[in-house]
């Protein structure tokens, strides 16, 4: 098992390697999800000042 | 066929598709990627010049054909916007440019990190590491550049210009190593005599390459579906869509 | 009076050239930050001419490409300004005549100018003169797609807030291999060995440029303007 952590010597570059490709991942998912709040918030903006608008 | 992308043409229709594609794509995505990381990082053996290192192909790659493949699909989808004036094609343009470019982030980093054990270096001044930074730059000039307008149609459409423009880099980026004496490996997959890595490794590979394609789809559903809303704020179907 | 294509190229070209030389101070600014940025380099690394020879070619062609750089910025501003440029584009002749007569000049008076003061900065820098063919002929190339590719950014971002830091970014990306290749030429004509490579490859760039450009600059406009 430790072999497996060991990366064969090279776990210090092997690891960051993939950790930094976790973290885009969740960076993609997050950003994601985060402008499409956003954009729903706006977009209700929109319909609840055009609702109150009109006649 | 040709009804199915009249559809695709229209913004509702693009919302519906995309929410309900969005945990499918998750799925598989989550699936193939965790049998690529298991299989690669596990079970395929080390390679005899490199050793346990060479495991870093398995995010690298993949990203690396990511990179590329985003930044065509957003030229197309520009293209597409342009021509024939579909405004989804801005949206998936727009939606494409960040993912694309963390891909390219991950790509520099990834072989940066490889390359350090490697050829001793973290970095080179090689045809292939120089055209990926700029295709990195690329993104950042495209999602710059529709972001500097007030008017986001026009903005759109600068946008997308700049990303046809730009697309003459990606068979630069693909086509360095050959063209080029280059530090970077040359092609070990798609070659005239089919693949020249043993199966064993070749078949995590592959699948972190299909696993990532699909995140990518994933996530570019969820950034779609904002992008629309936000072109499509005064239309009607907005007023439902929000209300769900 | 109806004008035909190459009368209205023509006229534009004079156009611009008889505004360019109007106002001097716009025309020799480029010019002197070559000169300045090239003279700097020398005085900052205080090196023998031998070594300073190693990064002639380099720091020539990033000089060059700032200056560019900087001179692209009126390349359409002060017609989109005035409204000049809208009237041209409405004028029947096609955007495209307008935008190849515009970028030409400002080669003329830019990436030439350049290309002619290069054998000074280049004795300077300690190019020996047996380079300066290579040096002059890349250098012309390279400039001519510069503005080709300027004019692509400089169409794109007319009227955007901090439009020219965003121009260098749409453009240095795009510059890049120029500068790769427009180095290497003259690096390798330094060294004594044959630039014939590099230098078809800046001609094979300046043509694709030049064919391309046109119509992707007076797309740019077309968006920016209507």
């Amino acid at each position: 098992m430790s072999d497996f952590w060991s990366m064969g010597g090279y776990a210090r570059y092997v690891w960051p390697c993939f950790g930094f490709a976790a973290i885009v991942v969740a960076w993609n998912i997050w950003a994601a999800r985060r402008s499409l709040r956003a954009a729903k918030q706006r977009a209700s903006r929109t319909v609840a000042m055009a609702a109150s608008e009109s006649p | 066929m040709w009804t199915w992308f009249y559809k695709l043409a229209s913004p509702p229709y693009v919302y519906d598709v995309a929410a309900r594609l969005i945990p499918w794509l998750f799925g598989v995505a989550a699936l193939t990627i965790g049998y690529g990381l298991i299989d690669g990082l596990g079970i395929a053996p080390p390679d005899y010049q490199q050793g346990e290192a060479f495991r870093m192909i398995y995010v690298h790659v993949p990203a690396a054909i990511l990179s590329v493949t985003i930044y065509t699909l957003m030229a197309v989808a520009s293209a597409v916007a342009l021509i024939w004036r579909i405004k989804v094609g801005h949206a998936v343009a727009a939606a494409s440019a960040p993912i694309g470019a963390s891909f390219t982030l991950m790509t520099l980093v990834t072989g940066s990190l490889w390359g350090k054990p490697m050829w001793g270096t973290y970095w080179a001044w090689d045809p292939r590491l120089t055209s990926e930074l700029i295709l990195l730059f690329l993104y950042a000039g495209v999602m710059s550049l529709r972001a500097a307008f007030e008017d986001p149609a026009r903005g759109d459409r600068a946008a997308a210009l700049l990303s046809v423009v730009g697309v003459v880099n990606v068979p630069i980026v693909h086509f360095s190593v050959v063209w080029w004496n280059s530090l970077h490996q040359g092609s070990t997959i798609v070659t005239l005599e089919g693949p020249k890595m043993p199966g064993s490794m070749l078949w995590p590979l592959l699948s972190m390459w299909l696993g990532f394609m699909l995140f990518y789809g994933a996530v570019l559903c969820i950034r779609v579906q904002g992008e629309v809303l936000n072109r499509e704020r005064q239309s009607a179907w907005v007023r439902e869509a929000v209300r769900s | 009076m109806s004008v035909g294509a190459w009368e209205a190229f023509l006229l534009v070209l004079q156009r611009e050239l008889r505004l360019s030389f109007r106002r001097p101070d716009q025309l020799l600014q480029p010019l002197v930050f070559f000169l300045i940025v090239t003279t700097l380099f020398p005085l900052g690394l205080s090196v023998q001419l031998s070594l300073l020879r190693d990064m002639a070619p380099a720091v020539l062609w990033v000089a060059a490409l700032l200056s560019s750089l900087l001179s692209l910025d009126s390349l359409f501003k002060n017609d989109a300004d005035d409204g000049t440029l809208e009237q041209l584009a409405l004028s029947g002749q096609g955007l495209t005549v307008v935008v190849v007569a515009k970028t030409l000049a400002h080669w003329l008076v830019s990436g030439l100018a350049l290309v002619l003061v290069s054998p000074i900065v280049g004795t300077a820098l300690g190019i020996p003169t047996a380079a300066f063919a290579t040096m002059l002929l890349s250098l012309g190339l390279g400039t001519l797609t510069l503005s080709w590719l300027g004019a692509i950014g400089a169409g794109l971002t007319i009227g955007v807030r901090r439009g020219n830091v965003l121009l260098s970014l749409i453009v240095l990306p795009l510059a890049m291999p120029l500068l790769i290749f427009g180095a290497g030429a003259t690096d390798r004509a330094i060294a004594g060995s044959s630039a014939a490579g590099a230098v078809y490859f800046l001609a094979a760039l300046c043509v694709l440029t030049c064919t391309l450009a046109p119509f992707a600059a007076a797309a740019a406009l077309r968006i920016t303007l209507e």
